[in-house]
């Protein structure tokens, strides 16, 4: 079981959804805290949401405040980079050149975009940590330095 | 995987707005065998810290912090206030300070290791960039040292840009800033 959570794993890096920051935080778990990568995205999930309708909400405004909304997206970059949600952090900065740029559409639809990296990588996570659990703790002999 | 932790613990205080953040950096530190106290803000750093110019309570009073690292982006006060209050502060001007952004802003590093921090970290953090803080507080290093090489780490993380480009395994940070010089900081 354990071959095939790797290979989950690993399909997840090969499609850009993860990045190395991933495994920093994996390489924090022990059998006192088995499931804290879980526990982050998870709280990750339910916080951004108060986040993603203030963005929703003021991408409504016209016309935008471009200073605001560089400043929640900032705060939504900062977390998704946190655990390594590396295509959500890609729309993040998008998003953030499309506000220097004052580009109303270029924010909506990459805003669209991002939505879409956000829900599909929750999906993909939840069926990962479900595997993680019945495949049980990884026996680390030692942290690579 | 647990850590020795059998010296004596620092106690670190945590100042992030990002409760996923604060959860990162919690687990990092402890980890690395510190006590850690997180907080949400600047005022409520202050208040814990003893510095909000009210009354604080005698247990606030016994807060002892060895460290405090603080995010440098946060509504109403930002670390670099934090940090500038907490060096202005005849109480607490000792206690060392790291301040950490998702943002490598050449002037915003500047100004807060002016203002006398003792690390500028780059998020998101890695367990190393956080044990080699730690390492540092614990060895008390000389603070003329520091200032001789803030020029020396300015040039170094200058120097890193073009090179953490061309290795997915180097770390964003400095690369041992006082125990040794890297090879490419010649100059």
């Amino acid at each position: 079981m354990q071959k095939q959570l790797a290979k989950m794993k690993q399909s997840l890096f090969d499609q850009g959804y993860l990045d190395e920051q991933f495994i920093q935080l994996e390489e924090l778990q022990d059998d006192a805290n088995p499931n804290f990568v879980e526990e982050v995205v998870t709280l990750y999930y339910r916080d951004s949401v108060r986040l993603v309708q203030n963005i929703e909400q003021a991408l409504e405004k016209n016309p935008l405040d471009f200073a605001k909304l560089d400043s929640y997206m900032h705060q939504f970059k900062g977390s998704s980079s946190s655990f390594g949600a590396k295509k959500v952090k890609t729309e993040c900065t998008q998003f953030r050149d499309h506000c220097r740029a004052g580009n109303a559409d270029g924010c909506k639809r990459t805003f669209q975009e991002l939505k879409k990296e956000y829900a599909t990588l929750k999906k993909k996570l939840e069926v990962y940590f479900q595997f993680a659990r019945q495949a049980g703790p990884v026996e680390k002999a030692c942290r690579p330095k | 995987m647990g850590s020795d932790c059998s010296s004596a613990e620092l106690h670190v205080l945590a100042v992030d707005d990002s409760l996923v953040d604060r959860k990162v950096i919690e687990r990092l530190l402890k980890i690395s065998c510190c006590k850690v106290t997180t907080v949400e803000s600047g005022r409520r750093a202050l208040q814990l810290l003893g510095l909000d110019g009210e009354k604080s309570s005698v247990e606030f009073d016994e807060l002892n912090v060895n460290l405090i690292m603080t995010d440098y982006s946060m509504p109403e006060m930002t670390g670099y206030e934090l940090l500038k209050k907490i060096k202005g502060s005849s109480k607490l001007c000792k206690i060392p300070v790291v301040v950490m952004s998702s943002e490598k802003v050449m002037s915003r590093i500047d100004r807060c290791m002016e203002e006398g921090a003792e690390e500028f970290l780059v998020k998101p953090l890695k367990l190393t960039d956080v044990e080699r803080v730690i390492d540092f507080i614990l060895r008390g290093d000389d603070k003329n040292e520091k200032k001789i090489t803030t020029s020396l780490k300015r040039k170094t993380m200058m120097m890193h840009e073009d090179f953490d480009s061309s290795s997915s395994q180097s770390s964003s940070n400095w690369e041992q800033p006082f125990q040794k010089r890297p090879k490419i900081a010649q100059n």
